[in-house]
């Protein structure tokens, strides 16, 4: 069973959200992230969207975007990628966390689906976050991904007629990745009003699990999604921490693992 | 019907916008129901007669078009052979062939019931144009810029601000074309139920490279008329710059399916041929993903977008369109690369010799065009599309003369 099954169903047993921190790879370095994974793992994290630093992101928002930036100024490699996570997986054994990617199709073109599926899943990764693949090219991806379990994520917006969600949610596996606001990633006030009925008509199509992402970054935020989602992803709340971690590693540590803490609690 | 026959070059995109293997949409899905209805709208303007008829009527009264094709006579004689021409977008209303298409995708926006535009500009010449459109329609407006070329294009932006429109200098990654697109589509990505994005080249998710190519293509029918009419034949030799690839684009589609004339593309060949130094996609890139659809990019090993360089900012751009690419499999159009230096020298010499100073896009054509005349007989004939005027770039000249940086 991919880890990712198994821990959603562990969840609905529990009548739990999940917690899916997204992270950097590499921010500032990957000795960092690898520091960093476990902690955020102790202090509640359930999974990890494990962010690939893309030099040209059209989704995200300036945080992520600069926190991309900074990860490949010393010229950051997939393979690195690849080899650090797989060393922090090694230490996981007993009770691996699971981790997913997220991934512009630029990266993983160039790669080859098949090589950076096997690439991943050697590194401890059980899926991946696309970001910029809309449900009529993932074709490939989702196949070669399906033939070795391991999950492709499609992303569904306010903006995604019923028709189209139908065809996203089929390609899913493991969760559907529910963008909360029409725009790029980032914090925001409130979260939209229109996400509820949004999450309602989704439920009617699937029972794969549904996890919200862009704009949740408060424990309120939290709060509120547990009741409706099967999962919340926090990203650039999380990585505006990381913006001094160059420069001072465990105050940054430190509040990263605080807010991830705080989001735990919401939970219940 | 016989099913071997040789399918028209011109027959592209398919429904999935795809040009042979090139094209497509890349793009976050909170996009894809605006693609899905700007494709809507569009099909459905190109078979309005009114539609037709009110662009046709901007071209004439408001553009100044048709372009005029014109003998350089000068240049003719310093290269020595074939007769050349030159197709003159840079006559058009501000000065270059970007308004074409910004006018186009203006009146798609107003049938959309949108009220806002933003676009990315790289030299500015696509900013002016949107700028121009904008204030034309009553069009709320945002120009992204990279700051380098805000630095490089001053004249531009001043020009832009005169007509109402902001323009939002972009600081991230290289501050040039690239990275005033990917801002450009941030923003897209969170006005996207208000907002059309006019994007300014044939690049993109499907179906700008379509459209932006069809509203480009009167510069093609024209010189296909002019040339039969001024000369009674076809041109041997078509040459124009490409950068993302507009105005080429719209010169050669007409021509594509005319097996006798020769088409020749001009990138930007920079400092030189090392990584970094030029931008010349097509001729040191390969197939990736970049700004939404699969075509020729520059890239590293990882896919990761490649830095790139020209003197001319509307050719420094890591991309380019997917119907070059799909042109540049087939060997349909033979592309090429003009340095920095030799840009330069011809932006001089068109000056002192017609009397005409070209845009330093257009400048790498020229380059080109002369070699090529000058190995060619009187008889033949040369079209350069001239695709803007030098203005904007005169201020720039001056600094890298007296610099002699290059």
């Amino acid at each position: 069973m991919n880890p990712l099954d198994a821990l959603f169903q562990r969840l609905r047993a529990e009548k739990r959200a999940a917690l899916m921190p997204f992270l950097t790879a590499g921010d500032p370095d990957l000795a960092f992230t690898q520091q960093l994974l476990p902690r955020m793992a102790a202090a509640g994290a359930d999974l990890f969207e494990i962010g690939f630093p893309f030099s040209d992101p059209i989704a995200d928002g300036p945080v992520i975007q600069a926190s991309y930036t900074r990860a490949l100024r010393h010229g950051l490699k997939l393979a690195d990628i690849f080899r650090s996570l797989h060393e922090v997986h090694q230490t996981w054994k007993a009770k691996p966390t699971p981790l997913v990617a997220m991934a512009s199709y630029s990266l993983i073109y160039r790669m080859g689906a098949t090589a950076f599926i096997e690439a991943a899943q050697n590194a401890g990764l059980c899926g991946a976050v696309l970001p910029d693949l809309p449900v009529e090219e993932a074709n490939e991806f989702a196949s070669v991904a399906q033939e070795r379990n391991f999950h492709p994520i499609l992303l569904v917006t306010p903006t995604t007629s019923p028709a189209r969600a139908e065809k996203v949610v089929k390609v899913c596996r493991g969760f559907v990745y529910v963008v909360s606001v029409v725009g790029i990633t980032g914090t925001r006030e409130a979260l939209p009003a229109a996400l509820r009925e949004q999450i309602a008509r989704l439920r009617t199509l699937t029972d794969l699990p549904l996890c919200v992402g862009f704009g949740v970054s408060t424990p309120d935020h939290v709060r509120e999604l547990q009741t409706i989602a099967d999962g919340v992803i926090v990203g650039s709340a999380l990585v505006k921490h990381l913006e001094n971690a160059s420069s001072d590693r465990t105050a940054a540590l430190t509040a990263v693992c605080q807010l991830v803490k705080e989001l735990r609690a919401a939970l219940g | 019907m016989n099913s071997t026959l040789p399918t028209a070059i011109s027959a592209v995109p398919d429904a999935r916008g795809r040009f042979g293997p090139y094209g497509g949409r890349f793009v976050p899905e909170t996009l894809m129901f605006a693609l899905e209805q700007l494709d809507t709208a569009y099909r459905a303007a190109r078979s309005d007669p009114a539609f037709v008829a009110q662009f046709q009527r901007l071209l004439a009264d408001y553009v100044g078009r048709p372009s005029r094709l014109y003998l350089a006579e000068r240049l003719t004689r310093e290269a020595g052979g074939a007769r050349i021409y030159l197709k003159r977008e840079d006559l058009n209303h501000t000065g270059a062939h970007k308004i074409n298409n910004a006018l186009g995708q203006a009146l798609i926006t107003l049938r959309m019931g949108k009220r806002r535009v933003i676009a990315e500009t790289g030299a500015g010449m696509h900013g002016v144009a949107t700028a121009t459109a904008a204030a034309l329609f009553g069009l709320e407006c945002r120009v992204y810029m990279g700051n380098e070329d805000v630095r490089r294009q001053a004249l531009n932006v001043f020009r832009m601000r005169a007509m109402g429109a902001e323009v939002f200098p972009v600081e991230s990654g290289s501050r040039t074309l690239k990275d005033a697109t990917n801002e450009a589509m941030r923003d897209w990505m969170s006005s996207v139920e208000t907002t059309h994005y006019i994007i300014g080249s044939v690049v993109g998710p499907h179906p700008f490279p379509m459209m932006v190519r069809d509203f480009q293509s009167c510069i093609g029918q024209e010189t296909k008329q002019q040339c039969l009419q001024q000369l009674g034949k076809l041109p041997d030799v078509i040459v124009a710059c490409v950068g993302g690839g507009s105005n080429a684009a719209g010169m050669f589609y007409p021509f594509v399916d005319e097996p006798s004339v020769e088409l020749v593309g001009v990138e930007a060949g920079g400092r030189g041929p090392r990584p970094g130094d030029h931008a010349a996609t097509l001729n040191n890139g390969r197939p990736g993903v970049l700004h939404g659809s699969f075509s020729y990019v520059l890239q590293d090993d990882d896919g990761q977008t490649a830095d790139v360089h020209s003197v001319s900012a509307g050719l420094d751009y890591p991309g380019v369109g997917p119907e070059h690419s799909y042109w540049h499999d087939l060997h349909r159009v033979r592309y090429c690369s003009v340095s920095d230096r030799e840009a330069l020298d011809a932006f001089h010499l068109c000056g002192r010799l017609e009397g005409i100073l070209p845009a330093l896009e257009t400048a790498h054509a020229l380059v080109e065009a002369l070699r090529i005349a000058a190995t060619r007989s009187p008889d033949d004939v040369v079209v350069v599309c001239f695709s803007g005027r030098g203005d904007k770039d005169c201020a720039e000249v001056a600094r890298l003369t007296a610099q002699n940086s290059l």
